[in-house]
């Protein structure tokens, strides 16, 4: 036990105790309090083991750069491993559990990997997986895997909701620390929208932490008043606990708000976090600046810590991390933290301070070593003290259990980089500024910027905040700010301690300088190049600690500085995002939506299965009592179609509505086939192509008038066609007058099929309307009154060879439609069958469809080729003429039959001669659509066939190497039922 | 994406569908001598300007207005927006 | 009358209506539309008989008009989506393409959409609702209003007609996964 909590002091609720849970043991803290300021207050050091070694590893930092205290919060479906208990906060129950250790955090089996350490250096997985290479499947990658990241995931499905929303707002301000706030207060009060968002769940970034005061108050309080002005305005977004991941196009931000993870469960219908898209005119980043440590041997110690994090664990929550202190610097900042951890009575050993001209803070107690380095460490899993060198290289122990490093402080500029911008090095501040080429929009103000002290950062917000309002229009108030500290960076740049133990750079993924001079040896020497061959920055911190200090080693290593040497940019997102958030609202089966049928009620009530085609759920078929096998009912369905009359909802077949003077010429143009001269009252046929001649689309189109059409398209390419549709009217022939609206919706569409579908229709058909062979032919169409007057359009077309119809009627009335029918066919034998059933009996009759119209077939493969026009101009037709698409050999649309009954024949098998190897040269084509054909008794499909049209008789082999079927089959047309039409016309 | 619609203003990208090219309005005539070849080059040849192109977005989930946006591949800016339907007319397209 | 009876989008025999947290989202089936789209050079022919016939102007780009009966809202250049109380079996179709004549084409819609109306007493409930729905900044949907988006995948448009009330009308056939996503929307926000 070393760290404790103060007497006094912090912003936390000492009133109220809060219980929570560390590796099963039972820990108190308080409102205000962080996982990791309640675990220092209760004197937990050890909180994880580090990724390749194992090593012991505290908590570093107070703040969202942590690359240690990773640990896995909540337990059951709610756990979520690798948190950082740095800016998780506590509630009551809270329950954390250590990573990457076996058996337990203190004895972790697997610390051997660090006593093999020199096996595992820089590029270890490059030369140890590599041969034989028979290892790489069976014996590396499971061993890889075991040992592969930190926390496991529950495997439960995630109890909770996440939802999704936009804001917009004139100025977007990225955290809420001085320079966000005055820049904020400004905005705000010259009446522009704005959104200041902060990861934090208290606003005030630094200003929670200090101890100088603004004005005549803390800096806490003025932060807390500017919060509360803020939010007096209607116009003002605050977003506390919400992190600002990603500047995308077009000054759009992503954000995650995390409503609901502070609380023990999200109440009903709360989303635990929200996913907003801002899209904003300005943003200033206010993302102040993260601190960064020196390398020195053994750094890695449970007890190391940030000295600014040191600082604020005791100001902001009353917490001293250790009995006794050492702080060890480069710069005035590393004093500050040893007068505020003095002033709250922590003891303090020595200030360790690199450069040999350093003030003397006189601190009571306190040794004052200007001139000296930390060279080493020691205490197994905590720090018990540390070695110095110093100045007259005299080197000794000094008793500590806790270590405050400042090697000074890197602008937290991610969002900078989103779009391609890169940091440029600042000598002045010896850290990486934002460059000059920003996301559009975008300024910078604060620490962010590289401006160190509070006073400029208040000013620095409010000058950016001025220069927004006045390219947005609006005129800026006068500064209001208070006094401030404006004490000047004093810093000597100091990366790392030279020695012969290891010295760590990147703590999560074990990243040693030693491993950054043996990747500079081996030529991995660019920047680029050194981050992937040791893994530097590349663990779930991306290197917010990492990056700059390994920067300063190649530097040194390679002689050049630091600006010569470069530096990796950052990608979207700054800090982890759970897919959750990115999923929102859309899970499970809302994953997308879904479009029913109008008939879906009483199908569901006849209970159907129904399978998804696209959007649309379908009903796949209809199981009657003692059907055991789908088989059973989907030939039941096929065979009372062709015997009597059968029903299908047909509804998600596209439906495009064509007016207009030149609606003829229209649709002249968008068919491969002729439809100038179509007469009023007759439906067609028609062929869709690409313009590249491949097909695009089939269906029938009727029309209704000299100026109105109704095309159908297939379900799957309604949305496409009627895009398609649109670009030729629009972009092709913009003059011809030609109006195009989607009917699809509003019309329920009901196959009637089967020889007795006449008699059925003339039961529900309003009499007046003659629906006769002779009054109305096949491919016949007209508007219809049905059950007393209600409007319809019935159209005599067939998919499935039989005599048929499709009546539709306005989509409310379908159901009621559906149930008549029935009601009224009940003596014919009237059936319900589904898309199964549709499918079979169009193979039976051989009409194409999805699986014949693929995106790769052309007219000639369907054998339509002569359908495509040469007397008119239409889409596809000059390609379709191609010579490539028109060799003998071509691919034709052939039938094929089983040989066998019993044998199984599958959709996409290959056709091979009985004699040949199965192998691609010998490959003759393949199988488009498959069904088992009631009527013939035999397996049946549609294939293409190299020269198919000519091979009528032959005997060939339908392979598919996947299930393993080699099936006998013979060449037949591709019409097996009634070829010559004449069910149709009956 | 942030698209300006000529006339709904602003408009995000999720809205839209992209095609490409703006010389896809540009459809040789299927009766005319050397169509092949004219169709050929129409088809396939395009150009790959790193900096402005002029490309075709459909606005969809919107008002169907085709649109030709005027954007830099470099950094995505766009620089103008016009009714694809204003545009085909303007190079000479009418029936 | 056809001896049939219809169903509500949602499958009913008669419309929801859910109230959640302050939020009322009702199912409305009382409108039969239909779309009106200019011929070739005859938008002002046509829109001046439709305004005849309706009372007021049509209205531009994004916005929407009401006019005793009438509603018409802008869809797309030169077409409008023209609303009018559903009243058994009249024909709204035939009704404009009385008054348009030649001038314009006319296509019923009435079932092609499902309608839910979203009322609050607190109009800031709606703007809330609105955030979490689509990327439309709320300055562009004040009363009078009304603009063609989407949201969770579903194409919807969008009407306010005053502060404290939003109609959206989406496809039919989605009616009950438009009415999941506003239904969870609100729950989220009560």
């Amino acid at each position: 036990m070393t760290g404790r909590r103060l007497e006094h002091g912090g912003q936390i609720d000492r009133a109220q105790a809060l219980r929570f849970r560390f590796d099963g043991r039972a820990l108190t803290g308080h409102p205000g309090d962080t996982l990791a300021s309640a675990l220092l207050a209760n004197g937990v050091r050890l909180v994880g083991r580090s990724f390749k070694y194992h090593r012991p590893r505290g908590i570093l930092s107070a703040g969202p750069e942590e690359p240690n205290a990773l640990v896995t919060l909540r337990s059951g479906a709610r756990a979520e491993p690798n948190t950082r208990a740095t800016v998780a906060e506590l509630f009551d129950g809270l329950t954390a559990t250590s990573q990457n250790r076996w058996p337990s955090l203190r004895f972790d089996a697997l610390a051997i990997n660090d006593l093999a350490a020199p096996l595992l250096g820089a590029g270890f997985y490059y030369k140890t997986f590599m041969w034989p290479a028979a290892f790489w499947e069976r014996v590396y990658e499971p061993l890889i895997r075991r040992a592969a990241g930190l926390g496991r995931l529950s495997g439960a499905p995630d109890p909770d909701a996440y939802d999704k929303g936009f804001l917009h707002a004139d100025l977007l301000v990225i955290g809420a620390g001085p320079a966000g706030l005055a820049a904020a207060l400004a905005a705000g009060r010259a009446g522009a929208r704005v959104v200041l968002a902060d990861e934090d769940f208290r606003m005030g970034g630094r200003l929670n932490a200090e101890t100088f005061a603004l004005g005549d108050t803390t800096g806490a309080d003025w932060a807390a008043a500017a919060v509360a002005e803020l939010a007096g305005m209607a116009h003002v977004r605050l977003l506390p606990r919400t992190t600002v991941f990603g500047a995308f196009d077009h000054g759009i931000y992503g954000a995650v708000e995390r409503v609901a993870d502070h609380l023990p469960d999200p109440p009903p219908g709360t989303p635990r976090q929200i996913l907003w898209r801002i899209t904003t005119r300005r943003t200033i980043l206010a993302a102040g600046a993260t601190e960064r440590p020196i390398a020195f041997a053994d750094n890695d110690r449970p007890g190391v810590m940030l000295a600014g994090s040191l600082r604020a664990y005791a100001n902001r929550w009353g917490v001293a991390p250790g009995k006794r202190v050492a702080v060890f610097t480069n710069n005035d900042d590393g004093l500050r933290t040893a007068r505020d951890l003095r002033a709250h009575g922590v003891r303090v050993a020595a200030v360790i301070d690199a450069r040999p001209d350093a003030p003397d803070p006189r601190i009571d107690g306190a040794r004052h070593l200007p001139g000296a380095v930390v060279i080493g460490t020691s205490g197994r899993l905590g720090l018990t003290d540390v070695t110095v060198r110093t100045a007259d290289v005299r080197e000794f122990r000094i008793d500590c259990d806790a270590l405050g490093v400042s090697g000074g402080w890197n602008p937290a500029l991610h969002l900078t980089c989103h779009q391609r911008g890169r940091p440029v090095w600042d000598d002045r501040i010896a850290a990486f500024a934002p460059g000059p080429d920003l996301p559009p929009g975008m300024a910078v103000a604060g620490a962010a910027a590289g401006v160190p002290s509070t006073h400029g950062a208040l000013h620095s917000g409010h000058a950016a905040a001025a220069e927004a309002l006045d390219a947005l229009g609006r005129t800026a108030p006068p500064a209001d700010l208070p006094q401030a500290e404006d004490a000047p960076l004093a810093l000597r740049p100091l990366w790392h301690v030279p020695g012969t133990r290891r010295a760590w750079l990147d703590l999560q993924n074990d990243v040693t300088v030693k491993d950054i001079a043996q990747a500079q040896h081996e030529g991995f020497g660019a920047v680029e190049h050194m981050k992937r061959y040791t893994t530097l920055g590349m663990a779930t911190d991306q290197g917010k600690i990492a990056n700059v200090p390994a920067l300063g080693v190649m530097a040194e290593l390679t002689g050049r500085s630091i600006a010569e040497t470069g530096t990796t940019i950052f990608r979207p997102p700054y800090t982890p995002v759970s897919l959750g958030a990115l999923g929102g609202r859309a899970t499970g089966p809302t994953f997308k939506p879904t479009r029913l049928t109008p008939t879906h009620p009483w199908a569901e009530a006849q209970g159907a299965v129904f399978v998804e085609v696209g959007q649309w759920l379908r009903a796949q078929y209809f199981p009657r009592a003692g059907e055991t096998h789908w088989r059973q009912s989907v030939d039941r369905e096929v065979l009372a179609v062709r015997a009597g009359v059968g029903l299908c909802d047909v509804t998600t077949l596209g439906k495009i509505d064509i007016q207009g003077t030149d609606a003829a010429r229209f649709v002249n143009r968008v068919y491969c086939n002729g439809f100038a001269r179509l007469a009023v009252g007759r439906v067609r046929y028609g062929l869709m192509l690409r313009e590249d001649g491949i097909v695009m689309d089939d269906g029938t189109t009727a029309r209704l008038a000299e100026d109105h059409f109704v095309m159908t398209t297939t379900t799957a390419n309604a949305g496409p066609v009627f895009r398609h549709l649109e670009f030729a009217r629009q972009c092709l022939w913009p003059d011809l007058d030609v109006q195009l609206i989607s009917t699809t919706d509003a019309w329920a569409q009901i196959a009637v099929a089967g020889p007795k579908s006449r008699t059925l229709l003339q039961r529900v058909i309003d009499p007046g309307h003659d629906i006769s062979n002779a009054a109305f032919p096949f491919m016949a169409c007209g508007a219809v009154t049905v059950c007393g007057g209600l409007r319809a359009r019935l159209f005599r077309i067939s998919f499935s060879g039989e005599l048929a119809y499709e009546l539709a009627v306005p989509a409310r009335y379908g159901n009621a439609l559906m149930e008549r029918l029935m009601e009224r066919g009940a003596d014919l034998g009237a059936t319900p069958y589904g898309t199964e059933a549709l499918s079979v009996l169009r193979i039976e009759k051989g009409h194409a469809a999805g699986g014949e119209l693929d995106g790769r077939t052309t007219a000639q493969n369907l054998r339509l080729g002569r359908m495509v026009s040469t007397k008119k101009d239409s889409i596809g037709a000059v390609a379709a003429r191609r010579p490539g698409l028109n060799t003998e050999d071509t691919l034709e649309l052939v039938g094929l039959r089983a040989r066998r009954p019993d044998s199984r024949l599958a959709a996409g098998s290959h056709l091979f001669a009985p004699a040949a190897r199965t192998e691609a040269a010998n490959d003759l084509g393949w199988v488009s659509s498959a069904a088992f054909s009631p009527h013939l008794g035999a397996p049946i499909a549609l294939a293409f066939l190299r020269g198919g049209a000519a091979r009528q008789g032959e005997v060939l082999r339908a392979v598919n190497l996947l299930s393993g079927q080699d099936t006998e089959v013979e060449v037949t047309s591709p019409h097996f039922i009634d070829p010559d039409g004449e069910r149709l016309r009956a | 994406m942030i698209i300006p619609h000529p006339l709904l203003g602003p408009r995000d990208a999720q809205e839209f569908t992209y095609m490409g090219d703006a010389a896809l309005i540009d459809r040789p005539d299927g009766m005319a001598e050397g169509a092949a070849e004219a169709f050929d080059t129409y088809l396939h040849a395009r150009d790959n300007p790193a900096g402005l192109h002029r490309e075709l977005w459909y606005h969809e989930a919107g008002d169907r207005s085709w649109l030709v946006v005027t954007r830099d591949t470099r950094t995505h800016e766009i620089t103008q927006v016009e009714l694809a339907r204003d545009v085909a007319r303007a190079r000479g397209r009418s029936q | 009358m056809p001896d049939l009876a219809p169903l509500t989008p949602l499958g009913g025999t008669t419309p929801r209506r859910d109230r959640i947290g302050g939020v009322t989202i009702a199912e409305a089936c009382d409108w039969a539309l239909a779309s009106v789209t200019a011929r070739r050079g005859r938008a002002s022919d046509a829109a001046g008989r439709m305004a005849a016939m309706i009372g007021t102007a049509l209205p531009g780009p994004g916005a929407m008009v009401r006019s005793g009966d009438w509603r018409a809202v802008w869809l797309a250049p030169e077409s409008w989506l023209l609303a009018a109380p559903l009243a058994g079996q009249d024909d709204i179709e035939a009704r404009l393409r009385d008054a348009v004549g030649d001038a314009a084409s006319v296509t019923e819609q009435t079932d092609a959409w499902a309608r839910f109306d979203i009322t609050a007493a607190n109009p800031a409930r709606v703007g809330a609702l609105l955030e979490r729905l689509c990327n439309i900044p709320p300055a562009r949907l004040t009363p009078g209003a009304a603009t063609r988006t989407v949201f969770e995948h579903l194409g919807v448009i969008m009407l306010r007609e005053t502060d404290d009330s939003l109609s959206i009308l989406g496809a039919r056939s989605s009616a009950r996964s438009l009415h999941h996503a506003l239904t969870t929307v609100a729950r989220s926000l009560a």
